[in-house]
């Protein structure tokens, strides 16, 4: 006990001297976190439109209105041609291009039938799929419109219509910031935790100070220990900050229990510190710790479902994520932050990462030698 | 065999088909300075690394301090002191806070502590210098103040890794007036050097070449052996027969 002590002791005033890395526990959470979520945003707004109206009508008109009055497309622009359109397509000032046919209102009125024409650059599929989805969305709507215009007579419609009203459980503004958030504080806290673990143990390969620490009588588990516990409070330090920042910046305050969040943290952090001594027992230098960390991290983020969604992987995709510690804490995160779940729920996660941790510190242990 | 502090025999270390130590024999005595000789390469750090319980040997026996390298490493390690070539002081941590981590981890009460570091820094004549950060003491204050760390806790056995690397000839003195004072107190002294001026402070010498030990005894015996009167050319005379060379 009274090595761990020392050990401690010296850690703590290291960390609390090294500039650079003070700066990346407390300054990263804050700026990634307020910059971050306003720039990594998939919500879908800003969709330029170019409209090519060989119409002039008063039904086309009225359409095109009720479009652009919606809040998800703007900068719409008007060109006599389908072929000028294209143009602007070609040049990236417009997303979808729609063309009303020229009779649209006579036909409509005339035939109870009429085609329009959407063509949607697919380059980012999500916005062009989003974004005819939306369009469609209203031109439907438009339709209803005029339908009811014309049959208000009777009161029956003989067609059939099914309407969709949707509730959005436990987002029910569908924002954003709500669900990205969370999974931010995850990804920032998992990357500085394998980081900075797994940095120091090899900075003290590269100076030398390890040879001298390995002719003393220090165990191992104390060595470690000495380690582990001075990242694992900072661990614990930059999650504090990440939900300060949420609380404040943006308004999240977790339905479910915060004593529990903190007590899966304080496991997750010894499985992740675990993968941080880990590679630090498999580099010599601060720049192999550095490639191996990086090569982990962007796995780790890819399959972790914070950025994409793990349901919509391939299987081998949802296998590998099992294994990565991150998405097990960015599920639990948006479980208890969003939907208030309890210990029963998280249960199977927790489980994993209990897992995780003993395979990753045991053979961390038993890959650091004091001897060669 | 109470007054042996280090025995090895036949004692061997392979890497691949290199051999780094080839079956080198001999025994230092308790209190005796007991240097290292060799040119760069011929095995003394591997050598020494053996003895301190960093590297396992693959074949032969030692015993250091009366106990067994491949079994009891961990009971060496409490009885023996080690300065590496590499500079092994925490460079943002203080002198004082450096003293106190290393005689911690060996144990030594707080008291300990409080006395031997204050004697150590008045010994070392940097006693206003204890809350200075290590990064910016001078080479060879470094280079005392890391023998000194090494011996705080009194160890049987001291291991000294080619110690005054790059070190002025006055601070070179000095050094090895602390390894006299380390060696009056019964400390054993094991150390390595490329300089031969230094192998002449000796008790006794080995010359390491290619990985055997050519040559043992007190340096005016070699020199006698040699028909030489200096150990440089006792040196050059058994490392022109070296057959590898680098580190």
């Amino acid at each position: 006990m009274r090595t761990l002590r020392f050990l401690l002791q010296k850690e703590f005033k290291q960390i609390l001297r090294s500039r650079s890395l003070l700066i990346s526990i407390l300054m990263m959470p804050i700026i990634q976190l307020t910059l971050m979520p306003l720039a990594a945003n998939y919500e879908v707004k800003n969709i330029a439109v170019a409209v090519v109206d060989h119409d002039h009508s008063s039904y086309s008109r009225k359409l095109i209105d009720k479009i652009f009055a919606s809040k998800y497309f703007s900068g719409g622009s008007y060109t006599t041609s389908y072929s000028a359109a294209g143009k602007l397509i070609e040049q990236n000032k417009a997303d979808i291009i729609l063309e009303i046919p020229h009779g649209f209102e006579d036909n409509l009125i005339r035939d109870d039938h009429e085609q329009i024409f959407l063509a949607v650059n697919a380059i980012n599929g999500t916005k062009a799929g989003i974004g005819s989805g939306y369009l469609g969305a209203i031109v439907a709507d438009f339709n209803n419109d005029i339908r009811q215009q014309w049959v208000h007579a009777s009161r029956f419609s003989d067609a059939p219509a099914i309407d969709i009203v949707p509730a959005n459980w436990y987002n029910p503004f569908m924002s954003y910031f709500l669900f990205m958030v969370p999974g931010l504080i995850v990804s920032l806290l998992t990357g500085l935790g394998v980081f900075s673990a797994s940095l120091n143990i090899v900075k003290e390969k590269e100076i030398g100070t390890i040879e001298q620490i390995n002719v003393t009588p220090i165990r191992k588990y104390h060595f470690i220990l000495g380690k582990l516990i001075p990242y694992w409070v900072l661990g614990m330090t930059v999650f504090t900050i990440g939900m300060l920042v949420s609380r404040f910046v943006y308004g999240i305050v977790p339905l479910g229990s915060i004593p529990m969040l903190y007590g899966f943290l304080s496991v997750y952090l010894v499985t992740l510190l675990g993968a941080g001594l880990l590679i630090s027992t498999y580099s010599d230098t601060q720049q192999q710790a550095v490639s191996l960390a990086f090569f982990f991290m962007l796995i780790f983020n890819m399959i972790s479902g914070v950025f994409t969604s793990i349901d919509s992987m391939p299987e081998w995709g949802k296998v590998m994520s099992y294994f990565s510690p991150m998405s097990h804490f960015a599920a639990v995160m948006r479980m208890v932050v969003l939907k208030g779940s309890t210990f029963h729920d998280i249960m199977p996660h927790f489980l994993a990462i209990v897992l995780l941790g003993i395979v990753f510190n045991t053979w961390a242990i038993l890959n650091y030698r004091k001897t060669t | 065999m109470d007054n042996i502090a280090i025995q090895a025999d036949k004692l061997t270390k392979r890497f691949d088909d290199f051999t780094a130590v080839d079956a080198i024999t001999f025994d230092v005595r308790q209190g005796e300075i007991f240097g290292f000789v060799g040119a760069n390469g011929a095995g003394k750090t591997t050598a020494m690394r053996i003895l301190c319980g960093l590297s396992r040997p693959t074949s032969g026996a030692a015993t250091v301090a009366g106990f067994d390298v491949y079994k009891e490493a961990e009971k060496i390690k409490k009885n023996i002191g080690y300065m590496s070539q590499k500079f092994s002081l925490y460079e943002d941590l203080t002198v004082m806070e450096n003293i106190t981590f290393y005689a911690g981890i060996y144990g030594l009460s707080d008291r300990e502590i409080k006395e031997r570091g204050a004697k150590l820094l008045d010994r070392l004549g940097i006693t206003h210098e204890a809350k200075t950060y290590v990064a910016s003491l001078p080479l060879g204050w470094r280079q005392k103040l890391s023998f000194s760390v090494a011996v705080i806790h009194q160890p049987k056995i001291v291991f000294l890794d080619e110690p005054t690397g790059g070190v002025d000839p006055v601070t070179r003195r000095q050094f090895w007036d602390l390894i006299y004072e380390a060696a009056d107190s019964g400390i054993t002294v094991f150390v390595t050097t490329h300089y031969m001026d230094e192998a002449e402070y000796c008790n006794r010498v080995s010359v390491m070449v290619d990985g055997r030990i050519d040559a043992l005894d007190t340096p005016s015996n070699l020199k006698k052996q040699f028909n030489v009167d200096s150990m440089n050319k006792v040196f050059y005379q058994l490392a022109r027969e070296a057959k590898r060379s680098g580190d």
